[in-house]
């Protein structure tokens, strides 16, 4: 059947396998669950190669890559199992559900481990939803490079902050609605806005999950004879094709039609599921267990069948159904969420069944192991498919070549040749600090339940965000971080760049990193530029990674994000978990006390070249962004974390978005406090000052000490071999900064007023 | 129904499908030594000789028709009806307030916040009444800080309804700013009156929308709840 097939998503070639691999021409049953698994998402086939790339073992992994999660231990019989997931293409069609089902379906991952979901984060990318200050008809905007505008190419005119607003509002609301209805606080994540997602949005979501190590399930089935039960909700036709058939796709104008193929939520029957699921793992009952995402149950019964080297006969005529008249090819793809898939000996049976009816959950036995290696697929008895489970779980690779996207460069841009801010540099302070990529994010995370279940010690608007540990006294950091404006300039300084942020975020407030999860958003691989991005930024993340000596141990990849041939930045969004062993041994972005002594860490020479300025100020995305020195990156940490964990600092503030001036203002609005800083022993050589104020750099922090201890703190970090620079004192009303000749002084009720209503106001600005 | 005259001070937490701070209502009264607390299960008949009855926030059946309106058929709630009318105490937090009120044991309904939003954040709320075993341990006018956390926590209710609360002196919680001025820039839902949390005409069934359960340690936000659970034991134990 040739039309099929390429209607499917097929290539001629792939479809030449499949018959040889049938050893005749496949049935229709057959051939939906090849397109399925072997599409992009469920099979990997453009990004597997180069996912060999990273370092996956550790002394603490207990499950790397290829489980529903990664799990890692951290002591005292516990482990953390975690993953991040993106749903962006579902999300750019309908943002409330397909945020909402994105993080249903991480949590799902999470649980199907045996571990209890502790918290989600959420990373974000829309469009722009205001206009900059580089669009003002006179501004000095410079040429070269990606221009920053509003709107979409091919979008609709007029109005083009309206769309990227409501996804951005929806896809919020959708996070919490689901998350804050299963009980598991978001604590994190972020969001930028770039003209380069306004087709495309990301909808990365985390979930970190604790699971006792008796109680770790992973996904293979074993046992001839065992059952295979279904439970959950019942199986209907929303969502056939949904997240599996979106993202292996670029969005042309017919992007509107697709909303039917998006699944819709339901948190209170996921939250039944979770509890029925985490009662059956503490009495043993689950053989294997796997949750149901992408290509339902066709994806999940045959990764559970390879994985364990058996088979599986699946009956369709047993599924539960919404729609009593559905196919079973249709029962064998659809994307109904809150399903799970249990392997489940028949002597444990009727207990999963009474649980289950305990819940008001459907529980039905639909199929069993068998010794076949095939799953076979059969309905009213009539087998409809029968199909080797390891070919299905192991797609075709894709090889494209590689080629250099055309805008990168080998230079850093020339600052001097920048035409000079055209506003007082306290006004432009203001502009960054209201910018909707710096500004707080209060009025997202207010949205979300961030406490429940009485673990989060550092909320949302630190570096990272701090979770207590009941059991042991420890804690738990956690934050995802990637940059795709600076990724786009170097992919593979941007994907070290991320790595690096988010360690350096974990370590500031007093964790060390042990672990990463990733999910890679990059446009189309068919493309060589593109597969190029993909492959540096893995490389640029994976020696990052060796450096830190942290493995990764799951993650996702998310291709095809481009609408009208326009590909996003290439973002690789990172989650970063740091263990601590004494959860008071913590530090906060606040400055404290009067009189405390303000110190930067390291001293990279502040670039325009990506940062928040450039983009804002002049309108443009160009130059090359430094490269991290992990050697140093990793020296800077460690004495963070050491003289965290010896008393030494009241604040510690990764230095990041809008630079050395935006990081100094958060520390002053977070703690209700001023300061006075002289910032020429950060200039790095530049007579520019607004490239010392808002030029950005890796590997920079910035501190504060009582005075007393800044004496020791100075030896520890030349010790230690980690510059360190005393740029001034905390205290007043204002941050008092100076700069070679100019002074900067802006009062904490300016830049608050800024900095706390930036986001709102972006969302209103006409 | 048998009240105990020794041990601990027993607080049966009902847990209903969507319920999801029933774990942390456990947690918080494990600092509590006096404590003795239990889950029950909506679906049970028998309260298991509670001093105190908590139903905890959550999303009691995801919600769904309206918040709380499902969860007051629940076969336990007979039980707890039962109950409060022979003076048993009943706290509702947030979802359990909301439950209350659909189950006609205090006055009022609930909306949606103004806003339409979800709200989620630290809040101060100022004392009207000690005489109640819920606050006898605070003083009229403290300041307490208690977070919210929810979609529709806008209270309200009728001109006769609001009469008969203000002649009886029902209000026992208000949002406020710090310094105990009750306005509506430190309203964070659009309750009537600001109103965060009543008792009934007995004053053994208090409905609060914030999460006391949330603020009993520091190391996570603060003690400003502690009060609460003080009060209970201390009523419970000094009866007894």
């Amino acid at each position: 059947m040739p039309e099929l097939y390429a209607e499917l998503g097929l290539t001629a070639g792939e479809y030449e396998k499949i018959k040889e691999i049938q050893g005749r021409v496949p049935t229709h049953v057959e051939l939906a669950v090849y397109s399925l698994m072997w599409s992009e998402h469920c099979g990997y086939k453009h990004s597997r190669a180069y996912l060999r790339r990273f370092p996956v073992d550790g002394e603490r992994v207990l499950q790397g890559p290829g489980e529903n999660a990664g799990i890692v231990d951290i002591g005292g019989g516990l482990a953390v199992a975690m993953k991040v997931e993106s749903h962006n293409h579902p999300s750019a069609v309908e943002p409330y559900q397909g945020a909402a089902t994105g993080v249903g379906g991480i949590l799902r991952d999470i649980f199907a481990m045996g571990a209890r979901p502790i918290c989600n984060l959420d990373s974000l990318r829309f469009g722009e939803i205001a206009p900059s200050p580089a669009h003002r008809a006179d501004s000095p905007a410079v040429g070269g490079g990606r221009q920053a505008e509003g709107g979409a190419p091919g979008a609709p005119a007029g109005a083009p902050y309206d769309r990227q607003r409501y996804l951005f509002e929806h896809v919020v609301a959708g996070i919490g609605g689901y998350g804050n209805c299963m009980g598991v606080p978001t604590v994190g994540g972020e969001v930028y806005f770039e003209d380069a997602y306004s087709g495309n949005c990301l909808v990365n979501a985390m979930t970190v999950g604790l699971v006792r190590h008796e109680n770790i399930v992973r996904s293979k089935a074993a046992g001839v004879g065992n059952h295979v039960v279904l439970f959950g909700s019942k199986t209907g036709r929303d969502g056939i094709g949904g997240a599996s058939v979106l993202a292996s796709q670029e969005f042309d104008e017919k992007l509107e039609e697709k909303r039917p193929s998006v699944q819709v939520g339901d948190p209170f029957t996921e939250k039944k599921l979770l509890e029925v699921c985490l009662e059956l793992l503490q009495s043993g009952r689950f053989v294997a267990l796997q949750d149901l995402g992408a290509a339902g149950i066709t994806s999940s019964s045959s990764e559970m069948a390879a994985k364990g080297g058996v088979g599986i006969d699946f009956h369709t005529d047993r599924v539960p159904l919404r729609e009593a008249d559905m196919e079973p090819w249709e029962i064998m793809i659809s994307e109904s969420q809150e399903r799970m898939l249990a392997i489940v000996t028949p002597a444990d049976q009727p207990e999963v069944a009474a649980a289950c009816e305990r819940w008001d959950l459907d529980c039905t036995v639909v199929g069993e192991v068998t010794n076949t290696g095939h799953l076979r697929v059969f309905h009213h008895g009539e087998m409809v498919g029968d199909m080797p489970a390891d070919a299905l779980a192991d797609a075709p690779l894709c090889v494209v070549e590689l080629e250099r996207p055309d805008h990168e460069v080998d230079s850093p841009v020339d600052a001097a040749s920048y035409p000079p801010p055209d506003a007082p540099l306290a006004e432009i302070m203001l502009d960054l600090l209201a910018a909707p990529d710096i500004a707080s994010r209060r009025w997202i995370w207010e949205q979300y339940d961030h406490q429940v279940q009485l673990n989060t010690v550092i909320l949302p608007g630190g570096d990272a965000a701090l979770l207590r540990l009941k059991e042991t006294g420890g804690a738990l950091a956690v934050c995802t971080d990637g940059n795709g404006r600076h990724t786009y300039l170097d992919p593979y300084r941007g994907g070290k760049a991320a790595v690096a942020e988010a360690a350096r975020n974990v370590s500031c407030v007093g964790a060390e990193p042990i672990a990463v999860t990733n999910c890679l958003n990059f446009g189309n691989p068919e493309k060589g530029p593109i597969s190029s991005q993909l492959s540096r930024a893995i490389e640029g993340m994976a020696e990052a990674c060796e450096a830190f000596g942290v493995p990764v141990i799951s993650g996702n990849v998310s291709l095809y994000n481009e609408s009208f041939g326009q590909a996003i930045y290439p973002t690789p969004v990172v989650g970063m978990l740091g263990l601590s062993d004494d959860v008071e041994a913590r530090c906060g972005v606040a400055f404290g006390d009067a009189g405390d002594v303000v110190l930067l860490l390291g001293d990279a020479p502040p670039a325009l070249d990506g940062s928040e300025y450039q983009k804002r100020w002049f309108g443009c995305v160009e130059g090359r962004i430094p490269d991290v020195d992990l050697e140093a990156e990793v020296l800077l940490q460690g004495v963070v974390r050491k003289a965290i964990v010896d008393g030494m600092l009241r604040s510690a503030h990764d230095c990041s978005d809008g630079g050395l001036a935006v990081a100094l203002a958060e520390s002053c609005l977070s703690g209700g406090i001023g300061a006075r800083v002289d910032l020429d022993p950060a200039a790095g050589g530049s007579g520019r000052h607004d490239l010392v104020l808002f030029g950005e750099a890796p590997t920079r922090v910035v501190v504060s000490v009582a005075p007393a201890v800044s004496g020791a703190f100075q030896k520890l970090c030349e010790g230690a071999g980690v510059p360190s620079a005393v740029l001034g004192t905390v205290g007043g009303e204002a941050l008092r900064m100076a700069v070679g000749w100019e002074q900067i002084e802006l009062p904490l009720a300016a830049m608050r007023d800024a900095y706390d209503n930036g986001l709102e106001r972006a969302l209103e600005v006409r | 129904m048998t009240a105990r005259t020794s041990g601990g001070v027993r607080f049966g937490i009902v847990v209903f499908p969507g319920s999801n701070c029933e774990y942390d209502t456990m947690h918080a009264l494990g600092t509590f030594p006096e404590a003795e607390p239990y889950y029950l299960w909506h679906k049970d008949h028998d309260l298991r000789a509670p001093d105190v009855v908590i139903l905890p926030g959550g999303f009691s059946y995801g919600d769904y028709l309206r918040t709380g309106a499902i969860a007051r058929f629940s076969p336990l709630m007979r039980e707890v009806a039962a109950f409060s009318d022979a003076g048993g105490l009943v706290m509702g937090i947030c979802n359990g307030f909301q439950i209350l009120t659909e189950a006609h044991m205090l006055h009022g309904a609930m909306l949606r916040n103004r806003g339409l939003k979800f709200v989620c954040r630290a809040q101060h709320l100022r004392v009207e009444r000690t005489d109640t075993p819920f606050t006898r341990s605070l003083r009229v006018g403290d300041v307490v800080q208690i977070p919210v956390n929810h979609n529709e926590g806008a209270w309200t209710a009728g001109a006769e309804s609001l009469q008969e609360i203000e002649d009886r002196r029902l209000v026992v919680f208000r949002y406020c700013d710090a310094q105990g001025n009750v306005t509506d820039d430190a309203n964070p839902n659009g309750a009537v009156d600001n109103v965060a949390g009543l008792v009934n005409e007995g004053g053994n069934v208090l409905g609060l929308m914030p999460h006391p359960e949330r603020v009993c340690e520091s190391v996570v936000g603060g003690a400003g709840g502690r009060g609460l659970f003080d009060s209970l034991l201390e009523h419970v134990l000094e009866v007894r």
